[in-house]
């Protein structure tokens, strides 16, 4: 299962540790199954999505990939290269080789911009870091760069504060391409911007992956934009993947009751279609003590008892679809 | 026509800031009826929130209501004395904030929170305030409210702080509630829950509700007649049907073509621009620097909100002229 593809994510796993709250011995009470055996593929020059509720873990997937934090266990192969084994085995050079491929776009981009930096500093920083580009061509391509995400030559002189969100998000994304990536990773790129801003940084991002090849791992609790952009999906819940299927197919024949409960709990922008209904009732349990067998069970209309014991594995039901579901 | 419970008329709501006057909210006229759920929409800083601030008269320093009448009753809020507004707020006007996290006090429990509000307004005897929280909690689906009445705001998870804060806001059963994106700080499947709940005490309590929202779903979803506002004029006040269907004003008819849906694929459209700065906004009609229809007056005269069907108005000069497309 899933043993083609860019990026291959097999069985892994991400645990936090815990800590009790004494003053004097730190001791661990426990742990967050933050993910908790995830496996799935991203194929070249598409865009996979992961949609979840806060707390489900699509974030800290994302960090994975990147090798961000280290994994508990389990693996993540990039291009063909086991890229923990790379980093861990590697020089520094190397690690950059590796790093170069891969970029993330972040939530906030009033926070992930440093707010002393010019515009022109920020896109060149990458440049400096990985040390692919001669000094004299820099400044041309920040001018290059900023051109591709629809922002001015002179906007490069400019602090990060004299931009609005969107605007913002486009040096982001401007910063993301420096490096000429193959794969980018959008966490919830769009959610903090403005319902306006937000078509206009969506179509750019489909713009720039027609045109360069790129491979995204798109992050959102949005499904509705979801739908919008990405060509497969996978559903988490608690840490783990409870469906997985090409994104028409997905929306259209859902098939796990988490996924089905998600889908009519989204308003849609049009009044003749009345579909919302609070399906799920009570709230997502604690990561800290996950319930036995599927982690859904004691929220699911259909379980029964089985569902409490036997914690069911990601299986293939249909042509690209896949379920964790008994 | 429902009985007008609400109206306001040229309301202007400034904040006198050191960089200069931002005009938050610059001459907004719209009516809320009786037992209707009206929506109110817009994007940040359009003056969706300022305006239900206003009408509650607590508009935080350095703003200041200028100028305009807020009707409620038939008798204008701002000439009341403070003394009258506070017997009015919670009682006749309540309002739901978008952060339940920081709406609640955190050092109080909820118990406490709930019987400041039933005494200040003295509509429970003392000896009767713990039987009414315990039936509000229930009434707001809170389970074992006798149990969790007891427990601080951070005990409680964001869709049951929510609740709380609705209870709250419901404890004196006003005729009139502001809800401001009373979901944005929640989980889809948490924000579906809430905004059942709402609608189902909506109609229970028979009370008016103003849901202030940039989320267009709930907008088709909650109300029945909605008012578009952008930079602190209202665009177009139309029936919710009406408006997704023949939006009469660019904006709107933008602002529904960039909204994703989730029961299809649709190509989204783009407004060009940005969001203009409210210190200096554009003349004339502040949408133009960003409006395809766009002619030589739309830049140097304001237009004002004119009747084009039943319940529907729209500022613009050219809406007769142009053809715009809707969502439904």
């Amino acid at each position: 299962m899933f043993d083609s593809g860019f990026i291959q994510v097999k069985h892994l796993v991400k645990y936090f540790p815990v800590y009790s709250t004494g003053v004097l011995a730190k001791k661990q009470v426990g742990q967050v199954h933050a993910v908790d055996d995830i496996t799935f593929n991203i194929n070249k020059q598409e865009t996979f999505a992961l949609v979840g509720e806060s707390g489900c873990g699509k974030t800290t997937t994302a960090r994975l990939i990147l090798n961000l934090i280290a994994p508990t266990s389990g693996e993540v192969i990039v291009d063909g290269e086991n890229i923990f084994e790379k980093f861990n085995s590697s020089n520094k050079e190397e690690k950059l080789k590796i790093r170069r491929k891969m970029q993330m776009v972040f939530q906030n981009p009033y926070g992930s911009l440093d707010p002393r930096m010019t515009v022109s500093d920020i896109i060149s920083e990458p440049f400096v870091i990985h040390g692919h580009l001669e000094k004299e061509k820099r400044s041309e391509r920040v001018y290059e760069l900023l051109k591709l995400v629809g922002l001015e030559e002179y906007h490069a002189e400019r602090y990060p504060h004299e931009f609005s969100g969107g605007q913002r998000q486009r040096i982001c994304i401007a910063r993301a391409l420096a490096v000429e990536p193959e794969f980018i990773v959008a966490d919830e790129p769009v959610s903090s911007l403005d319902v306006s801003i937000r078509a206009q940084i969506l179509n750019l991002m489909g713009d720039l992956q027609k045109n360069m090849g790129l491979t995204y791992l798109y992050i959102s609790h949005d499904l509705s934009s979801v739908r919008q952009i990405s060509q497969r999906v996978g559903v988490m819940y608690l840490g783990e993947i409870v469906e997985l299927a090409d994104t028409d197919e997905l929306f259209d024949n859902p098939l796990h009751p988490y996924t089905q409960a998600l889908i009519e709990s989204v308003p849609i922008p049009d009044p003749k279609v009345k579909n919302i209904k609070a399906r799920l009732k009570g709230e997502v349990p604690s990561p800290i003590t996950p319930p036995a067998g599927c982690r859904f069970n004691p929220r699911c209309s259909k379980a029964t008892g089985e569902c409490s014991l036997k914690r069911p594995e990601l299986k293939l039901v249909g042509k690209g679809h896949y379920l964790a579901c008994t | 026509m429902a009985e007008t419970l609400l109206k306001i008329e040229g309301l202007k709501t400034y904040f006198f800031t050191e960089a200069g006057i931002v005009k938050a909210v610059d001459g907004m006229s719209f009516d809320v009826r009786k037992g209707e759920s009206l929506g109110l929409v817009g994007e940040s800083g359009s003056g969706k929130s300022v305006t239900a601030l206003s009408v509650l008269r607590i508009v935080p320093k350095p703003g200041k209501i200028v100028e305009g009448k807020i009707e409620f009753k038939g008798v204008n809020l701002l000439e009341k004395s403070e003394k009258e507004m506070q017997a009015l707020r919670g009682s006749e006007i309540a309002l739901i904030f978008q952060d339940p996290s920081s709406s609640l006090n955190p050092v109080y429990n909820v118990e406490k929170q709930l019987r400041d509000v039933l005494l200040a307004h003295k509509s429970v005897p003392k000896e009767e305030t713990h039987e009414k929280i315990i039936e509000l909690l229930s009434l707001v689906g809170i389970p074992d409210p006798e149990i969790r009445m007891r427990e601080f705001p951070h005990q409680f998870s964001g869709g049951m702080k929510q609740r709380v804060a609705i209870a709250r806001a419901l404890a004196l059963q006003p005729t009139l509630l502001f809800a401001d994106e009373p979901t944005t700080a929640l989980d889809v499947t948490i924000q579906a829950q809430v905004l059942e709940l709402l609608e189902d005490l909506k109609s229970k309590m028979g009370m008016s509700l103003v849901m202030i929202t940039h989320d267009m779903g709930i907008i088709a979803k909650m109300t029945t007649r909605v008012v578009v506002m952008y930079a602190g004029n209202v665009c177009e006040i139309a029936k919710t049907d009406d408006l997704f269907a023949y939006p009469k004003h660019p904006y709107t008819a933008l602002l529904l073509a960039a909204v994703p849906r989730l029961d299809r694929r649709k190509t989204l459209s783009i407004i060009p621009g940005n969001i203009p700065n409210l210190i200096e906004p554009p003349s004339g009609c502040r949408f133009h620097p960003r409006c395809k229809y766009a002619k030589e007056r739309c830049s140097d005269t304001t237009p004002v909100l004119e009747q084009v069907g039943p319940d529907h108005f729209v500022a613009c000069f050219e809406s007769a002229n142009i053809i715009l497309k809707g969502e439904s």
